[in-house]
């Protein structure tokens, strides 16, 4: 099974409360998967500023090393908030770099869940409820964001292995369904320079996407030839800087809806994860087409 | 008239009153919010209105009585259903009246895939397009479609028909276009008005169903064994 939702701003007033209206919509969804859930929000960004989120299982610990390691570096000018297992470190965009590769030296049990201008990934181990509590979700702001509830499959329950995934800078991907070449393709991706945290078939989904945008194709590049190379089941929403796509796979047997109103765009699985938007009797509400890539950008 | 509302009674409660209830009855549904099963298993004379949108399952296995959503229904509508009348006025999502043995099924928008697969008796009518692999299956039955049919219509089709006044993606093995006979268009008109459907126009539909070469085992494949 597994839920996934998405929510696409055109107005200040969901905008306003894009939190809200996902934490809403993700907890709707708590019949498809019990296991983890996650969420990205797209915030505003602020200029030349960039945002590393880390996550640590001994926050209270690791965050107070990191933070006071951190100050040693007089050159770096950061901020730095905690959101239990999660912090978002914000500092100068021409910093990031340093300061990552300074994370993954200094603290192999920091895990680095994205880095961007905007975007923020929460996920943990739970149900919905429970998550969007933990890290506060329904006080977030954003023009956009993505959310997952996962019923595990074919890896284990963990943080890592909930999602969102980061498939680069501001970009992420959440997946319903089951991938049937996920090793091949991982072996593959291995060996052109693209590293692995789980055994997750979702992770390569990401990865693969990744790989094909760094590599040059634009975004809807990258999901058609997803299209020709990943076998198995998917609808995958993908959330970027801009706004979100979503790819289902030829068969198209993992459910999906959309629904538009002068407001909003929303994504769910199944019409129940729209019930609580505003007006949402009034949306144009479809089934997106299969092996159809779909985007709504500002 | 009874109204049935989801703000003040849980799904078993709304289906254990559809279920127990008196033949005519009329109930009224609100607020479904997209519920799975609603209105499942029912096997007597009633009629049942839903305001709104339905998830999963909705009328499944139904018997004798008249379901309308005023709204859409969301994947296995009518699933395996034995008689009666469903009608929707929104979209359907996956496999429309799979397996259904009987009674008829309206849909004022379009279907997504495998609408009507493995249907055996229930007529089906789209008012505006299926979904791939429609008909998968078919046994008995009528799949009239108003709109257009996605990749690989009536595969493995046996002896049920599906009838298409827009465009075809493209036919499933074993699955042809047959001759539109006299006898054929007058059950077209009567699956039409038992439907209580008036705006069509007879001369645009195309009758398509099995080739049956796959019928019978094939003697020259025994070589492969």
């Amino acid at each position: 099974m597994c839920g996934i939702v998405g929510l696409y701003a055109k107005k200040e007033n969901i905008s306003s409360n894009l939190g809200l209206h996902l934490s809403k919509m993700l907890e709707s969804m708590s019949d498809r998967g019990p296991d983890s859930a996650g969420l990205a929000i797209f915030g505003k960004p602020i200029a030349k500023r960039a945002k590393i989120m880390v996550q640590s299982q001994s926050p209270e610990d690791d965050f107070q090393k990191l933070k006071k390691f951190l100050s040693t570096k007089k050159e770096i000018s950061f901020s730095f908030e905690t959101h239990s297992t999660h912090a978002v470190i914000k500092l100068d965009v021409k910093q990031k770099d340093k300061v990552i590769n300074l994370i993954n030296d200094t603290f192999p049990n920091l895990r680095i869940l994205s880095v961007g201008k905007k975007m923020e990934i929460y996920k943990e181990v739970g149900r919905p409820a429970e998550v969007v509590k933990r890290f506060e979700i329904a006080k977030m702001k954003g023009s956009h964001g993505i959310g997952h509830t996962r019923m595990a499959t074919e890896s284990a329950v963990t943080t890592l292995g909930a999602h969102p995934f980061s498939t680069g800078e501001d970009q992420c991907l959440v997946h319903n369904g089951s991938l049937s070449n996920h090793n091949s393709l991982r072996r593959e991706l291995m060996r052109k320079e693209m590293t692995f945290e789980t055994e997750n078939d979702s992770e390569v989904a990401a990865s693969f996407i990744t790989y094909r945008m760094n590599s040059g194709k634009t975004l809807k590049e990258a999901l058609e030839s997803a299209l020709l190379e990943l076998d198995g089941f998917y609808t995958f929403v993908v959330g970027t800087e801009n706004g979100f796509g979503v790819l289902r796979d030829p068969i198209a047997c993992k459910p999906a809806v959309l629904a538009e109103t002068p407001d909003y765009v929303a994504f769910g699985s199944e019409y129940r994860a729209l019930t609580s938007l505003p007006k949402i009797e009034k949306a144009k509400v479809w089934e997106p087409e299969p092996a159809t890539v779909y985007f709504w950008g500002h | 008239m009874t109204i049935l509302d989801f703000n003040k009674l849980s799904l078993r409660d709304i289906n254990k009153t559809l279920q127990g209830s008196d033949k005519n009855s009329f109930f009224s549904i609100r607020n479904p919010k997209g519920s799975h099963a609603l209105a499942v298993g029912i096997n007597k004379q009633i009629t049942v209105k839903v305001v709104g949108s339905v998830g999963y399952y909705c009328a499944g296995m139904n018997k004798f009585s008249d379901i309308k959503v005023e709204g859409s229904a969301g994947p296995g509508l009518g699933e395996n259903m034995m008689s009666g009348n469903i009608h929707v006025t929104g979209d359907v999502s996956q496999y429309a009246g799979a397996s259904g043995h009987g009674g008829s099924i309206l849909v004022e928008g379009n279907a997504s895939s495998r609408c009507g697969i493995s249907m055996k008796g229930v007529d089906i009518i789209v008012k505006g397009n299926v979904g791939h692999m429609s008909a998968f299956m078919a046994q008995k039955g009528n799949l009239v479609i108003f709109g257009n049919a996605g990749h690989a219509l009536g595969d493995s089709i046996y002896e049920a028909n599906i009838y298409v006044a827009g465009e075809v993606a493209s036919l499933g093995a074993d699955c042809i276009e047959k001759k539109m006979t006299k006898k054929h268009l007058s059950k077209l008109e009567n699956i039409l008005s038992n439907a209580n459907v008036s705006d069509y126009n007879l001369d645009t539909f195309r009758r398509f169903g099995s080739a049956r070469s796959l019928y019978n085992f094939n003697v020259d494949n025994a070589k492969i064994y």
